[in-house]
């Protein structure tokens, strides 16, 4: 397919912006650039029909199962949309006087409420853009916290080994030293390690709860109790809250403060990548230091960590669904992701080594050693053979504790039929796979075959050459 | 009660019995009891879309939205093409994931491929990412893609957005980057003063252009005086002055950056925007975020992938240059669909109407007493002196009750900002507001 500088027609151009009707100020020379921006010129007509066929060449949770684990790739309801799409929430400038935007002011209100009485927090922030940025604000919080209290010594961050990568490249950002703790063989905390690691230098530890793995760790009261006696705090990595939601709260497991991803457990749109929103939430000890929001002036906070208030829009969806589910449906919504998903586990396990035994908690993980070794059969065969089913592959080698794992999230958004389907899916696609003589081709069906990534990397062609 | 949920109370039992369970509690049997909330979180009773859609509506309502708007400082009210929002609602474009499996995301991947270029066009800089959150945490990874072992210094200018100031401010005092601003006179940055700060230790010079207060900075000194010393020069951009300005590229910056929203987004109370950041071509590997790169498939075919991943944290964990994952992808599209729709005239256009409508209106405040606060060359804003015994605030407020949101009030004066949006008629009306409000007395009424 033409990229839009490769359809561009000179002199083609559309009619949008009407003609100057005030006298014509000139620049003086020295500051203008040279010759105007090479942008492509197009008629509406190319332009819609580029967009329509770009979209016909991706694949979203409106085309079709999407199970990539640690993205919780629920449904996003279409209402929604239309609200964030009022022109009273659209057409707010964030500079204006607090008198004229309290409807804004009202929806991060009420949604804070809400979500601070889900994790057990007792303040929250929208400032953060996306889980990464909030767990940024959150390991600040962390170092304020010691530093307000003149403890200089505490630069060492507690991450499990099944972390997302987001966890220590956080803590590296803030000048903590990261300590990579090995898990146990259940996949969960190992406790010797980590009392071991515990001391005088601890400002923290970084837990994702339901684990990567997809298991909820039972120790989990022990941990944040041995962090905080040795003088840490603990942050939770909301990435997983979909499984627990209106069941436990991090806060009343020991956490000090949170993340969310509003764009994974609030139902969100990803749009391709984002915007998210990574609401932060903390304990009261620690809310003297969250950045200042509309018309916020806390002395000790961190400061901003972007401009204006975050990414509000987003908020206005999360209000939207939280609304509409409520006391009853947030709860359901958890219970229902973990039902699918231990449903799932136990129709693969016909075929597939799953890394822990046991019930999951929203996601699980399968690992294709064995058949690696043996067979040649790896995850990513798997992975694009069930693109050719219709299906978006769940995420592979993720974590990094399994080998040749796929990590595999339903959400509670998909019916039992579309389960079934799935997993016969899942199946006939293992079979396939160990019964080929020859390497795996898969995909066959899709718009371009698998790509060269070592040639993209090397070549690094990241702009189109006219 | 809404809750999206796909199965019915029958398959339910059915799947809880195919794992022998009896409830749906009994998944949850492994978390400590004492834990379990008892009756869910304490939130009210859920709702129909109706219903929540007339309480959302109602909460809209409360908010003021003025018919013309004369404010911009960071966010601007600007035309969007009725194109740019129906692309950007096609549906798998809202709901797709990072495009990670690229076989199946070849639309989402030459998107940003054509946004990365299109960035590159307008900054003049060799390559682009695929976005980051706004134009202050683009301005804060930039600085950070500076550090060197043993440069640990940034100097920015004074006359940079404060929101952009504050956040470089956070992160550096995070990652242990020492920060200091150089400081303004008459309106703009002071050069002399950047030849007495730079050292050995300086790693980079931020100037923001046009500064935050309307006036064109001359970059290309700041970059000669930066890079004579070792240090790189990061220069923050805003999107429709680049189209008529001397580029990032041409001024000699290292990085350029800038806040997107005015490619295309409404101002939304803040958000979400865009960040984009683009560098030469030396400085590639130290970018932060998502990138997609041209490569061909097995067979030969054009294809686009997310690459140099090596950067990365999923990859680098922690000596990742930054923890940058998701980004404002659907923005960062629908700055792509605004530049294709306004192609470089319509770009241009939208650059010189605001360009020429700021200094007509500049041209009337001034002859009803209000004077520039400050003499240098200004784009699309600008500083005016209120008139001795002029209330500043009940000037807003007289303008407010007509539907104007007035200048932005800022140390020793109003930040006003005009874009295509001010027609002639809007911006004539203003005048006459505000001079009938001195012929009041100009004081709080």
């Amino acid at each position: 397919m033409k990229l839009l500088f490769e359809k561009s027609v000179e002199g083609c151009a559309l009619s949008i912006l009407p003609e100057l009707d005030v006298p014509e100020y000139r620049l003086s020379e020295g500051a203008l650039r040279l010759k105007a921006p090479k942008l492509p010129q197009l008629s509406e007509t190319d332009i819609d029909r580029h967009y329509s066929e770009l979209e016909r060449r991706a694949f979203g949770v409106n085309n079709g199962f999407y199970p990539l684990g640690s993205c919780t790739m629920k449904y996003n309801p279409r209402v929604n949309e239309a609200i964030a799409a009022l022109p009273g929430f659209t057409q707010v400038h964030p500079l204006q006087p607090s008198d004229t935007v309290s409807g804004c002011l009202e929806v991060l209100k009420l949604a804070g409420g809400e979500l601070c009485e889900i994790t057990g927090m007792d303040a929250m922030t929208f400032q953060p853009a996306a889980g990464a940025h909030g767990e940024l604000t959150g390991v600040m919080l962390i170092k304020k916290y010691h530093e307000a209290r003149g403890d200089f010594s505490r630069d060492k961050i507690i991450v499990p080994d099944s972390a997302h990568g987001t966890n220590p490249a956080t803590a590296a950002m803030c000048g903590m030293k990261v300590i990579n703790v090995p898990s146990g063989a259940d996949g969960c905390v190992d406790l010797g390690r980590l009392r071991a690691v515990l001391g005088p230098d601890t400002a923290g530890l970084m837990l994702t709860n339901p684990n990567t793995v997809g298991i909820f760790d039972r120790n989990i009261l022990e941990i944040t109790n041995l962090v905080h006696e040795a003088g840490g705090l603990n942050y939770y990595d909301g990435a997983n809250l979909n499984a627990i939601m209106g069941v436990v709260r991090p806060g009343d497991m020991g956490f000090d403060c949170v993340h969310l991803n509003l764009h994974k457990t609030f139902s969100t749109p990803h749009g391709g990548g984002g915007p998210g929103a990574g609401a932060v939430g903390c304990k009261g000890f620690l809310a003297p230091y969250l950045p200042n929001g509309y018309g916020e002036d806390r002395p000790e906070s961190i400061g901003r960590v972007k401009a204006f208030y975050g990414n509000f829009l987003v908020v206005v969806r999360a209000l939207a669904y939280l609304l509409m589910l409520g006391r009853e449906g947030v709860t359901l919504a958890a219970q229902m992701a973990v039902l699918n998903a231990n449903y799932m586990k136990k129709r693969l396990a016909e075929c597939y080594a799953v890394s822990h035994e046991g019930i999951c908690m929203h996601e699980f993980v399968v690992t294709l050693e064995r058949e690696a070794k043996e067979r040649h059969v790896t995850a990513m065969d798997v992975a694009k053979a069930l693109l050719d089913k219709g299906i978006h592959p769940p995420t592979m080698y993720f974590p990094l504790i399994v080998h040749e794992a796929l990590m595999i999230e339903p959400t509670e958004t998909e019916s039992k039929e579309t389960l079934d389907l799935a997993c016969e899916a899942f199946l006939e696609v293992y079979r396939d796979c160990m019964a080929a003589e020859t390497p795996s081709q898969h995909p066959l069906t899709t718009v371009i075959r698998r790509p060269d990534e070592v040639r993209a990397a090397r070549e690094s062609k990241l702009i189109y050459k006219f | 009660m809404g809750d999206f949920i796909s199965t019915t109370p029958a398959s339910r039992r059915e799947m809880l019995e195919t794992l022998g369970l009896g409830s749906l509690e009994e998944l949850y049997r492994d978390i400590p009891a004492q834990l379990i909330l008892k009756d869910g979180a304490n939130l009210p009773e859920g709702k129909s879309e109706f219903e929540v859609f007339r309480q959302m509506e109602s909460i809209a309502a409360k908010n003021t939205i003025y018919r013309s708007v004369f404010r911009g400082a960071g966010a601007y009210r600007r035309y969007i093409p009725a194109i740019v929002n129906t692309v950007i609602s096609k549906e798998t474009f809202l709901t797709a994931y990072t495009p990670y499996q690229a076989e199946i995301s070849q639309g989402i991947l030459q998107s940003i491929f054509e946004y990365q270029t299109m960035i590159c066009l307008l900054t003049g800089m060799d390559v682009s990412n695929a976005s980051l959150y706004d134009g202050a945490n683009a301005a804060a990874e930039a600085v950070a893609m500076c550090r060197g072992k043993k440069r640990e210094k940034a100097l920015v200018s004074a006359c940079a957005s404060p929101d952009v100031i504050e956040t470089v401010r956070t992160y550096c005092w995070a990652s242990g980057i020492e920060l200091e601003l150089i400081p303004e006179k008459d309106g703009v940055t002071e050069h002399s003063s950047l030849e007495a700060m730079i050292s050995p230790e300086v790693c980079c010079v931020y100037l923001q252009q046009p500064n935050y207060y309307g006036l064109i900075e001359d970059c290309q000194a700041f970059a000669e005086t930066a890079h004579l010393h070792g240090a790189k020069f990061i220069m923050g951009v805003d999107p429709i002055a680049a189209a008529v300005l001397k580029t990032p590229g041409e001024c000699g910056a290292d990085i350029a950056v800038g806040e997107g929203q005015s490619l295309g987004l409404p101002t939304a109370f803040g958000g979400p925007y865009l960040g984009f950041i683009a560098s030469t071509e030396a400085m590639k590997r130290a970018l932060p975020g998502r990138i997609v790169g041209e490569t061909i498939d097995s067979e030969g075919n054009r294809a686009f992938v997310l690459t140099l991943q090596a950067r990365e944290q999923h990859i680098r964990r922690e000596k990742a240059g930054s923890n940058v994952c998701s980004n404002q992808a659907l923005c960062a599209m629908a700055a792509a669909v605004y530049m294709a729709a306004m192609g470089p005239d319509g770009l241009k256009r939208a650059a010189e109407l605001s360009l020429s409508k700021a200094h007509y209106l500049a041209d009337k405040l001034g002859a009803l007493g209000f004077e520039l606060k400050y003499k240098g060359e200004f784009f699309q804003e600008f500083v005016t002196v209120c008139p001795p015994g002029v209330d500043e605030t009940a000037l807003l407020k007289f303008l407010e009750a007509s539907g104007i949101l007035g200048g932005l009030p800022v140390s020793g004066g109003l930040l006003w900002c005009t874009t295509e949006m001010n027609t002639k008629g809007e911006i004539d009306e203003l005048v006459e507001r505000v001079s009938e409000f001195l012929k009041k007395g100009g004081a709080a009424q």
